[in-house]
């Protein structure tokens, strides 16, 4: 329903108000509430087709509960893409699989690698020709802390 | 709801582990079984143990001050509240748990009550709880489940102190004499509602277990105490009297309060502190839609420096109309605060107290409303909230509040905001 109201900016009846009125400052607020405009004109014709413009947040993150972000320091995961500085989304409610890249905690600290499951136990290897594969012994402080979903690099 | 009369009412109390110490740790794996503590405001007393220093017999509530020996002697790391850390950990556990039931009550920062009736293998249900929270957020909790708030509460209790529960004690499984044994180990004082002075008075009438309470012949009860702990005798014996509040209806008032870090005397640096309190208290009444009537500011010395002279005062500003506008509260904040201020002392803590509170709503609108302020008003107030929260607490702020902040909270040790800040982030080495 379209409506239109425009009061012409002197109307006759709102000078007769000014005149009548006891209080000047009260006929001028009144006369602003009169004035409020009414929204009018014709309906554009994408109304009907109107969509959500795409949102980043919603894409890089799944879960909101399970989402983390860490940033990255290093670059033995060049080889996967993975640079010094970059922000990394990990989702901890991901499984762990074969291939996995995960933020994994040694010895108390967190490192980005890749996961390996081999019938020899799992494997931590780096992105990088410099860094050795970590063979996970049972006896060591090993966690998987998340799994890394996806990386932001900023060109 | 129509309930079939077999149909045991099932009420889960999900309590997280030493909550404060659970997310300082989710960060810090190096601490995984280090002796840790987080302390209050101004690194005042402990609020949370993890197990280890509770091992070491420190209470709770205990002074930093009175520990620092004891600390140095088994490694006892210290950390500064992180309530942005915390509560933000506390929203993601909430959630998840949303998603168990369609009943959740938020009791606190680190725990809630979710409705469970007519849910099989409940058991299993509370671990698969316990497994999604300590997968997904990485908090672990303990689950309490029975017939009633009370009794899940002591459910919850047990699971805690007792490892064979392995995390989760279901009261409506257990026989009668199981659970009479139980109750008969806890001690009245845990049970929730009873507070000090009920103990000890109880203990007159020699009931000084939850099994005593459990049996007290209500009439008694009920005359010497009154509706409230016959209504808990009521609980404990598995009759719900407490529904699942699930909805928390808007604060009806506010306080933004602390202690300096320092002691502060003179009159600019209250000012900042009020204005930085009201501006506080401004955001959170915006928060839930509300508008203020009334504004209370306090002031006082440090009643702990006895040698010190001493002041204490509070006076409340009534507003010529109830608003939600950071500048006019502040405005009545400090005219209240000129009126309270006597030069020569050292104050230690102000704050305000914002009531009268109103949904925005339901301000009944006069014809000669100023609309086109109030407009304005709202406006840019929305864009104040807007822009700090994208941009980060305190982006923009009003300008008497400060840069400097001398008399800021003492904050030690605080860990960073790992998961609300962009440049505060959590490192993984490559």
């Amino acid at each position: 329903m379209q409506l239109s109201l425009n009061l012409p900016r002197r109307s006759s009846a709102s000078v007769l108000l000014s005149m009548t009125h006891p209080n000047k400052e009260l006929f001028y607020r009144q006369r602003a509430l009169l004035r409020r405009a009414v929204p009018a004109g014709f309906p554009s014709p994408a109304d009907d087709y109107v969509g959500q413009r795409i949102s980043l947040d919603e894409h890089l993150i799944g879960r909101r509960e399970s989402t983390f972000f860490m940033r990255v320091a290093g670059d033995s995961m060049r080889g996967l893409g993975i640079f010094d500085g970059d922000l990394l989304v990990v989702d901890k409610a991901l499984p762990a699989t074969h291939g996995c890249v995960v933020i994994a905690v040694v010895d108390g600290e967190f490192t980005v690698k890749q996961l390996l499951c081999t019938h020899e136990g799992q494997i931590l290897r780096a992105a990088h020709p410099d860094y050795p594969d970590m063979h996970i012994q049972p006896e060591q402080d090993f966690t998987i802390w998340g799994v890394v979903s996806w990386n932001v690099h900023k060109h | 709801m129509i309930q079939k009369p077999e149909t045991k009412r099932a009420i889960a109390l999900v309590d997280c582990n030493n909550f404060y110490v659970s997310c300082e740790r989710l960060f810090r794996p190096d601490l995984e079984s280090r002796p840790i503590v987080v302390l209050s405001n101004n690194d005042g007393c402990v609020v949370s143990r993890s197990q280890e220093v509770k091992d070491l017999g420190v209470l709770m509530a205990a002074p930093w001050f009175q520990l620092k020996g004891m600390a140095k002697k088994h490694g006892i790391i210290a950390f500064s509240s992180n309530y942005t850390l915390y509560a933000d950990i506390s929203n993601r556990v909430m959630q998840l748990l949303s998603q168990f039931s369609p009943e959740q009550e938020i009791y606190s920062i680190d725990e809630c009550f979710l409705g469970l009736t007519g849910m099989n293998e409940l058991t299993r249900y509370a671990q698969h709880m316990r497994s999604t929270l300590r997968q997904c957020v990485g908090i672990p909790v303990c689950i309490g489940i029975a017939a009633s708030k009370t009794l899940a509460k002591l459910a919850n209790h047990v699971a805690k102190k007792q490892p064979d529960f392995n995390g989760v004690c279901n009261f409506n499984e257990l026989p009668e004499d199981r659970l009479d044994t139980l109750l008969d180990n806890i001690s009245a004082g845990e049970i929730w509602g009873v507070g000090r002075r009920t103990t000890l008075r109880l203990q007159e009438m020699r009931i000084t277990t939850a099994l005593a309470l459990k049996r007290a012949p209500t009439k008694r009860i009920r005359a010497e105490f009154g509706v409230v702990l016959e209504r808990t005798v009521a609980e404990l014996n598995g009759t719900a009297c407490l529904e699942l509040d699930e909805i928390t209806p808007p604060r009806s008032q506010i306080i933004c309060s602390r202690s300096f870090g320092v002691s502060v005397a003179n009159l600019p640096e209250l000012e900042q502190a009020v204005i930085a309190y009201t501006s506080r208290a401004a955001e959170k009444l915006r928060s839930q839609h509300s508008i203020a009537s009334c504004i209370q500011v306090s002031l006082r010395t440090n009643p702990h420096k006895p040698q010190e002279p001493q002041y204490q005062s509070a006076i409340t500003v009534p507003l010529s109309a109830a608003t939600a506008d950071t500048r006019l509260l502040c405005r009545a904040a400090l005219s209240g605060l000129r009126h309270l201020y006597r030069s020569g002392y050292a104050y230690q803590k102000t704050g305000v107290m914002l009531s009268g509170i109103i949904a925005a709503a339901e301000l009944p609108r006069t014809l000669f409303d100023d609309v086109t302020a109030q407009e304005k008003s709202s406006a840019l107030m929305a864009t104040l909230d807007q822009i700090n929260r994208r941009m980060g607490n305190g982006t923009v702020q009003l300008l008497g509040e400060g840069i400097s902040k001398n008399w800021a909270m003492k904050r030690g040790n605080m860990s960073r905001r790992y998961t609300t800040e962009l440049n505060e982030l959590a490192v993984a080495n490559a």
